[in-house]
């Protein structure tokens, strides 16, 4: 069988999962500085998924797209100490303000651009939105069929690819020809450490803006290891409308941030009679807590 | 994300001595695969960048993976079906991360598919995974055999076995059998040679009888001791082998049920004519072969003493914050916070016994590689012996004190936390357990003590000491060296009483205070030289130092009050 081509999209998000005080700003936005910038959890699900279809299948390739700024780079970095071959980080001061509709605008343009792709992964959401929109617009604006809540690449045979999805209420195996974007659930099995040689082989690896601030040290690797030079690209380099992009582009509004704090209402105490649990749980139903 | 290396500052502190320059030139031999590997370094920095990044790789595993697995791995053990062993899940996902991370075979040239680390990062490595789980840990750590056959084996084993060791082989080291404990030279397995229809290249050995108290005994790649010469009694009748798994010609009749350390499989191996390889010469499998293989071991149970250690400090610790009794955090009383920062001292203390030690190691190691390629000059001879010389003599001191040590930290440990640390709900009680091997293992104190008296009969620990004393420290800790040095005084006077006995068994019969008093003021003075580099050590060594004293003159005392005549009063 002949390699398949996968793009990876990944996204670095600020760790909401370890939130403290300053988490957000007075305006009510996210305060980038005070959380550690990590690779979205969901799209490490989703490298995986794609890591494990290049174990499958010789000659498969493994290629990072990523929009942010200068620093989501890391995100690269990170993909090939995994096991992934190359990677694109799309930066551009046009793109800062742009909501899932603008970003999927801009990264299937990126798409275009690199052209030759058989499987598009990417996470079900980001945790630093949590809109899971990117993931299916981007298959939208491509015109290719899209899987979400992906668990598990099965089988590839030739150009069918057949997936189960974690649905609410169950699982659900269903088959799909290429071209085909796949989102991918956290109910997958987790992405696979840093490979030490990996990571030796490509830790020097920068964009062309992060070499102009690399010591002198190595910058001569850069012409005798091509692979440590990660492509950087901006709007110019991708055909786009730039009032697509950015706020312009992006019709979502945030009408206001709330701090919802949860407060413990009194408790009740139950003797453990059936009578009681009883009640307990026709309350519970009523009031939607569960049901 | 937890990370067991990040997490703990004083990992850096020993990886960043200025000896590593050294090693890691000699080891990369001036960084000559840079062109051939992609991953190699290029230079100095880059390799300790490469080190350290692979460390927190380490670390990161150790705490997200192999830590939360400790439990259940301790818990349901590995299993014998048909004659096989079947690691516990835990275990199975520990090693199928590790390798896939590229941390199995770490030591060996790349041409291997190794990493080329020197000993210094991997016994940090193996620190890190011991304080994660101290069981899987041995696992893990018999990727030393795989040093064992790039030492000594023939180009064509090497070529053949040492690559397997990146994809994932286990391996064993196959020695104890019923009759032969310690005492290796009373090894019966046979190994027969059928030199006859095969050429000398390919010569294969068969062997037969059994093995006892096997770690890991089921692995993929077994270096046995066997018995290749017929009427021979003593260790040169004895060689090494190399026996393949997938030739199925063992079986593993029993896994024992221990104490401690349940996760790693104690095997009982039923040889039965299983061909094997003979690595080295004939001859040369106890003296030269397995003496190798038990330095590099014992190192290693210093790496799991400090893990276990840093495990138990770090549980006690978190408990004396959060237990309240009369109204305080039990941290507060005189007793418990003593007990604790002993315990962070004997830590610290034999941490940088063990860093030091390996740098030892390293530093002959590396020069033995190096004369395989070209001659050495005669400075770096020298050298190379001077560091082969203090190796033989630290590691069984490391041995000695990590092991004793790790021992009466897990057990303060569990002390501190009462009658909750006696329960199964902390997981202290499975640090104590795991710990109580290492005074045991790979020689036990007693028999490390036989190695490192030589240490004080030859003078040198001595002489190392007396060159810790010529380094110039600042004003403020002149007061700790001149400690040492008053030390220094009354242990040579202490050897001069024994001595003046003039009685082999008088001398053996005090050799463990001996040592003791020497292993006292070395790790005195590698506190000291902390000291100088970082302020953070300067508690730790002026209450080692001061222990030190109390410690020595006690010792001195009890001798100078014994008389030949008294050993009468112990005998049986």
């Amino acid at each position: 069988m002949k390699g398949l081509r996968i793009i990876v999209l990944a996204k670095q998000v600020p760790d909401t999962r370890n939130v403290g005080k300053d988490a957000m700003k007075a305006d009510g936005t996210v305060n980038r500085a005070a959380l550690e910038a990590i690779f979205n959890p969901e799209d490490l699900n989703a490298l995986e998924q794609a890591l494990r279809v290049k174990d499958k299948v010789d000659g498969s390739t493994i290629t990072i797209l990523t929009m942010g700024p200068g620093r989501a780079a890391e995100v690269i970095r990170e993909g090939l100490y995994r096991g992934a071959d190359n990677g694109f980080l799309l930066t551009d001061r046009k793109f800062a303000g742009s909501d899932t509709l603008a970003t999927s605008y801009a990264l299937s343009q990126a798409i275009r651009k690199i052209k030759d792709f058989d499987v598009i992964f990417a996470g079900r959401q980001a945790i630093d939105g949590d809109t899971a929109q990117v993931g299916p617009q981007v298959a939208e604006k491509l015109g290719i069929p899209q899987i979400t809540y992906a668990e598990e690449v099965l089988d590839i045979k030739g150009k069918e690819i057949i997936v189960k999805r974690r649905l609410e209420r169950g699982v659900e195996v269903v088959s799909v020809t290429t071209p085909v974007l796949i989102t991918v659930h956290s109910s997958a099995a987790d992405c696979r450490p840093r490979n030490a040689k990996l990571l030796m082989k490509y830790k020097h690896a920068r964009t062309i803006t992060e070499r102009q601030d690399a010591t002198e040290d190595y910058l001569n690797l850069y012409q005798t290891r091509p692979y440590l030079n990660i492509d950087e690209w901006s709007t110019a380099d991708i055909v786009v409308e730039d009032e697509a992009l950015g706020l312009s582009g992006s019709p979502t509004k945030v009408k206001k941030i709330e701090n919802v704090v949860f407060k413990a209402k009194e408790s009740k105490v139950l003797s453990p009679s059936d009578v009681e649990i009883d009640e307990l749980m026709k309350e519970l139903i009523e009031n939607h807590t569960i049901g | 994300m937890a990370n067991f290396f990040n997490d703990n500052q004083d990992l850096k502190f020993h990886l960043h001595h200025p000896l590593m320059k050294k090693i890691v030139s000699l080891k990369e031999k001036d960084f000559e695969d840079k062109d051939k590997f992609d991953y190699a370094p290029v230079d100095f920095e880059d390799a300790m960048d490469s080190y350290e990044k692979t460390l927190e790789i380490i670390g990161e595993i150790s705490a997200d993976v192999v830590a939360p697995n400790a439990e259940s791995v301790d818990h349901d053990g590995p299993q014998l079906i048909n004659n096989e062993v079947v690691y516990a899940r835990g275990t199975t996902e520990n090693h199928e991360v590790l390798t896939k991370a590229g941390l199995v075979g770490m030591s060996l040239p790349r041409k291997y598919k190794g990493l080329n680390f020197p000993v210094v990062p991997y016994v940090m490595a193996a620190e890190i995974v011991s304080r994660a789980d101290a069981g899987f840990a041995n696992i893990w750590g018999l990727q030393d055999c795989a040093e064992t056959i790039h030492e000594f084996a023939s180009e064509e084993l090497k070529n053949q076995y040492l690559p397997l060791f990146n994809d994932g082989a286990t391996a064993a080291m196959v020695l104890t059998e019923p009759d032969a404990g310690s005492d290796l030279q009373a090894v019966q397995l046979k190994g027969q040679s059928i030199t006859a229809t095969y050429d000398q290249a390919k010569d294969t050995y068969y062997l037969n009888g059994v093995k006892r108290f096997i770690t890991n005994g089921d692995a993929d790649i077994a270096l046995v001791l066997a018995r290749s010469e017929d009427g021979t009694a003593d260790a040169r009748g004895l060689s090494l082998f190399l026996y393949d798994r997938k030739e199925g010609a063992v079986k593993i009749r029993r896994i024992e049920n221990k104490l401690g350390i349940k996760g790693s499989p104690t095997c009982e191996m039923v040889f039965t004519n299983a061909p094997a390889k003979l690595i080295g010469d004939r001859k040369m499998g106890l003296i030269k072969y397995v003496m190798s293989l038990m330095n590099s071991a014992r190192l290693g149970i210093g790496a799991q003493s400090a893990g276990l250690a840093e495990a138990a400090y770090r549980e006690a610790l978190k408990y004396a914050h959060e237990r309240v009794q009369f109204g305080k955090a039990i941290i507060t009383f005189p007793a418990v916070y003593e007990l604790l920062r002993n315990m962070k001292v004997k830590t610290q203390a034999m941490r940088t016994l063990l860093y030091e030690t390996a740098r030892y190691v390293d530093m002959y190691k590396a020069y033995t590689f190096a004369a395989e390629d070209r001659k050495l000059d005669p400075e770096e001879r020298a050298e190379m012996k001077k560091y082969q010389k203090l190796a033989d003599v630290f590691t069984p001191l490391l041995k000695l004190f990590s092991s004793e040590y790790s021992n009466q930290i897990a057990y303060d440990a569990m002390q501190i936390h009462g009658g909750a640390g006696f329960m199964k709900d902390f997981p202290v009680e499975r640090i104590f357990r795991d710990a109580r091997i290492t005074t045991i293992y790979e020689g036990t104190s007693q028999l490390q003590v036989v190695a490192a008296i030589r240490g004080v009969t030859t003078g040198v620990f001595l002489g190392r000491i007396k060159e810790f004393e010529e380094v110039k420290v600042k004003p403020e800790l002149e007061y700790l060296r001149k400690m040492l040095m008053d030390l220094t005084v009354q242990f040579e006077e202490t050897v001069n009483v024994v001595n003046a006995v003039n009685d082999a068994e008088f001398l053996d019969f005090h050799a463990r205070r001996l040592v003791e008093m020497a292993g006292n003021i070395i790790m005195g003075y590698l506190m000291v030289l902390d000291t100088l580099k970082d302020e953070e050590f300067r508690n730790s060594a002026e209450i080692f130092i001061k222990k030190a004293k109390s410690d020595n003159s006690e010792k001195l005392e009890y001798i100078r009050n014994s008389e030949l005549k008294d050993l009468g009063i112990f005998k049986y």
